[in-house]
């Protein structure tokens, strides 16, 4: 019997019994709708965070100091030492790290900045010149300060985009205006664009400044035998495939540096963006395992209710397959009728599924609107493949039982 | 082929057994339900097999039908021995050699007359569009070729018993079994479907086989054969008694009651 003709017969089965098999479908509704609404959001996510990722430069590393070791920071070893200006400009030296395009330092601590009454507390970015470079960041308005400012410590200040709004609260043009920080003053000369929250905080709600001026004016943290301390310097690499050697340069410059003895740890850390990417990776992971533990279970539930019905299904039409036998129907094309009604009972399922699902992963994402819900083509085929085989493997049984019945007593069957 | 079989009219009998047995295996016991029958059945005829329950007339029933197979004997069905054929080869058999007329109608819930009588064709692998034609061709014959989308249960039972007729005769098959196929209807509607059958046989030619214990049934026939204790205890072939061209029941037969009336006269 062709499976188009069983096809029809089990439509119409499954419509004759419409409450019953929505009600059958519902495990693997729920267990598709699960997947397909987590799995888009986790993409949409993963999308959003990869973006904010890119968003920080292109091919950078970060080198903190200290080690990130196991355990609760007051059982780490290794006393934090800093990492300085020195250090940076070690690693802007081509004939000692190869492959670096540009590197900037870092030196953040929280200030207060205030203007016409108004005070602010925020993240302030002590850094060198090349630091928008660096960050691939660029200013809206005005520009950066040059190596000359940094040179003359002058008392200049860029403004991150939310300060600005805060402090200029009228779309004031900011440029030569006088702000405060810790009671200094300084003079606005540009404001940066808009990034975004992303790791490492919010940059737009930050002020930067030259390091020169922040460590010899303002903040008064050099190290005791008066370096620059920097809380973190940025190295651009010039190609992604160099990223490795330009890691392990840098990790044996500063090993020398600092004199790290053979064998001992290092006091700093280097961390590249595809580190930071694959630790979110490791978590995503993690979450679709569970997420694939809560489909399994779902649909297995889902796969035994298809048993049950079928079974049902099977003695209630017993006649019916009688009938069928008499007038020439095969063990095979008994089989193939139940076999398919199932797996339509699946697959239905799963369609629905798919569809609850995509609105529920729509609903979240206009509910959050940070990131936009990801509905990949290969999880909804995924998806209806997986409940499809579940009907398939659940409705064998039934199947074979309906086909295996004998047609004198199946007729006779009251 | 005639001559080598050499049986009677020169013709190959649809149904041909000989010294049929089956028995039945109930836990300890060995039940007998047919214990040797040797029978020959004609084209064209038109014949009851009749006995009390328990007489093994359902078991042979299901051996002819090809449902069941005999524990010894041979069976020909159009000169084909069927009695040591596998389960898939007797449905392939009944698909093209028997149409079943069953005593509770046994039509599809929910389906066309036409999608039901489309069944027998749906198996024997016929394309959609000449199998919608042959099964309103079959309907019509019928007479109920008003009625092809109606469903069973807007169809009275006499309409329904001609769509499970239309579906019996729309493969073209040597013969048609039916079972008690005015069990379940009454005076008046048994003898429409009793004179619809002889119409088949006699205009048509279509061979007929009856299994009841009702009489009634078995004065439209010209043969009818008794079975008891699994053995066949008389085989007469004679005109029938009621009908269209039934020698008493002649000029009645369009009329019900009289027809009744004739026959509790006989008895």
């Amino acid at each position: 019997m062709k499976v188009l003709e069983a096809l029809r017969i089990a439509m119409r089965a499954l419509a004759a019994n419409k409450l019953r098999s929505v009600l059958t479908m519902l495990g693997i509704i729920i267990g598709v709708g699960a997947v397909i609404a987590l799995m888009s959001i986790g993409r949409g996510v993963e999308k959003y965070v990869t973006d904010q990722f890119a968003g920080l430069g292109s091919n950078l590393l970060f080198i903190a100091p200290g080690q990130i070791t196991e355990g609760p920071p007051s059982l780490r070893a290794n006393p934090v030492r800093s990492l300085t200006l020195g250090d940076m400009l070690a690693i802007a030296d081509p004939s000692r790290v190869p492959h670096v395009a540009a590197v900037a330092a870092d030196f953040q601590t929280r200030v207060q900045v205030s203007r016409a009454g108004k005070t602010v507390t925020v993240q302030a970015n002590a850094t060198t010149p090349e630091y928008p470079l660096v960050r691939n960041w660029n200013t809206t308005i005005g520009s950066y300060f040059s190596t000359l400012d940094s040179d003359e410590r002058q008392r200049v200040v860029v403004l991150g985009s939310e300060t600005y709004q805060q402090l200029f609260p009228n779309n004031e043009y900011p440029i030569d205006q006088t702000v405060q920080i810790n009671g200094m003053n300084f003079r606005v000369i540009g404001v940066m664009e808009s990034k975004g929250g992303g790791p490492g905080g919010n940059l737009d709600r930050s002020v930067f400044l030259p390091l020169t001026t922040g460590q010899d004016r303002l903040f008064k943290q050099k190290t005791p035998n008066g370096e620059y301390r920097v809380t973190v310097i940025y190295a651009s690499i010039d190609d992604s495939a160099n990223i490795p050697a330009a890691q392990e340069a840098i990790t044996d410059l500063l090993r020398e540096r600092r004199g790290i003895k053979y064998l001992d740890q290092d006091d700093f850390t280097i961390i590249s963006q595809n580190d930071l990417i694959s630790v979110f990776g490791d978590i995503l992971g993690a979450l679709t395992i569970f997420l694939g533990a809560i489909a399994a279970i779902s649909l297995l539930v889902g796969g035994i209710g298809i048993m049950n019905i079928m079974l049902v299904s099977v003695t209630e039409r017993t006649r019916e397959i009688g009938l069928r036998k008499a007038v020439g129907a095969k063990r095979s094309d008994v089989l193939i009728q139940f076999l398919i009604e199932a797996m339509t009972l699946a697959a239905i399922g799963g369609m629905i599924g798919v569809a609850l699902g995509w609105s529920l992963a729509q609903i979240v994402s206009t509910f959050f609107g940070e990131f936009q819900a990801v509905v990949g083509a290969d999880a909804v085929i995924t998806s209806l493949v997986v409940a499809t085989a579940v009907g398939l493997f659940f409705g064998i049984f039934p199947a074979f039982r309906a086909s295996r019945l004998n047609p004198i007593d199946a007729l006779r069957y009251e | 082929m005639m001559q080598k079989n050499g049986r009677t009219n020169g013709r190959i009998p649809v149904i041909a057994l000989r010294n049929i047995t089956k028995v039945y295996q109930m836990g300890d016991v060995e039940v007998h339900a047919l214990r040797g029958v040797d029978l020959e059945v004609y084209p064209g005829e038109m014949i009851a097999i009749m006995g009390p329950s328990g007489s093994g007339k359902s078991t042979l029933m299901n051996i002819i039908g090809c449902l069941d197979v005999p524990t010894s004997g041979t069976y020909e069905l159009d000169g084909k021995d069927v009695s040591r054929l596998k389960d898939d080869q007797l449905a392939a058999i009944r698909n093209h050699k028997i149409g079943f007329v069953f005593q509770n109608f046994n039509l599809l819930p929910r389906t066309t007359a036409v999608a039901n009588v489309e069944l027998p064709l749906i198996y024997a692998g016929m394309g959609g569009r000449q199998r919608r034609k042959r099964a309103e061709d079959a309907l019509r014959l019928v007479g109920l070729g008003d009625r092809l989308d109606h469903k069973p249960n807007e169809l009275s039972g006499g309409q329904q018993q001609r769509v499970a007729i239309a579906r019996a005769l729309v493969n073209e098959p040597s013969m048609i079994l039916a079972d008690e196929p005015t069990g379940n209807l009454d005076t008046k509607t048994s003898i429409e479907i009793m004179e619809l059958f002889q119409r088949l046989n006699q205009e048509r030619g279509i061979t007929i086989v009856f299994v009841t214990h009702n009489p009634e049934t078995a004065e439209y026939c010209n043969r009818v054969v008794r079975i008891r204790d699994g053995l066949i205890e008389s085989d007469e072939t004679r005109q029938a008694t009621a009908g269209i061209h039934a020698v008493k029941a002649h000029a009645v037969s369009t009329n019900g009651h009289e027809t009744t009336m004739v026959k509790e006269h006989e008895r």
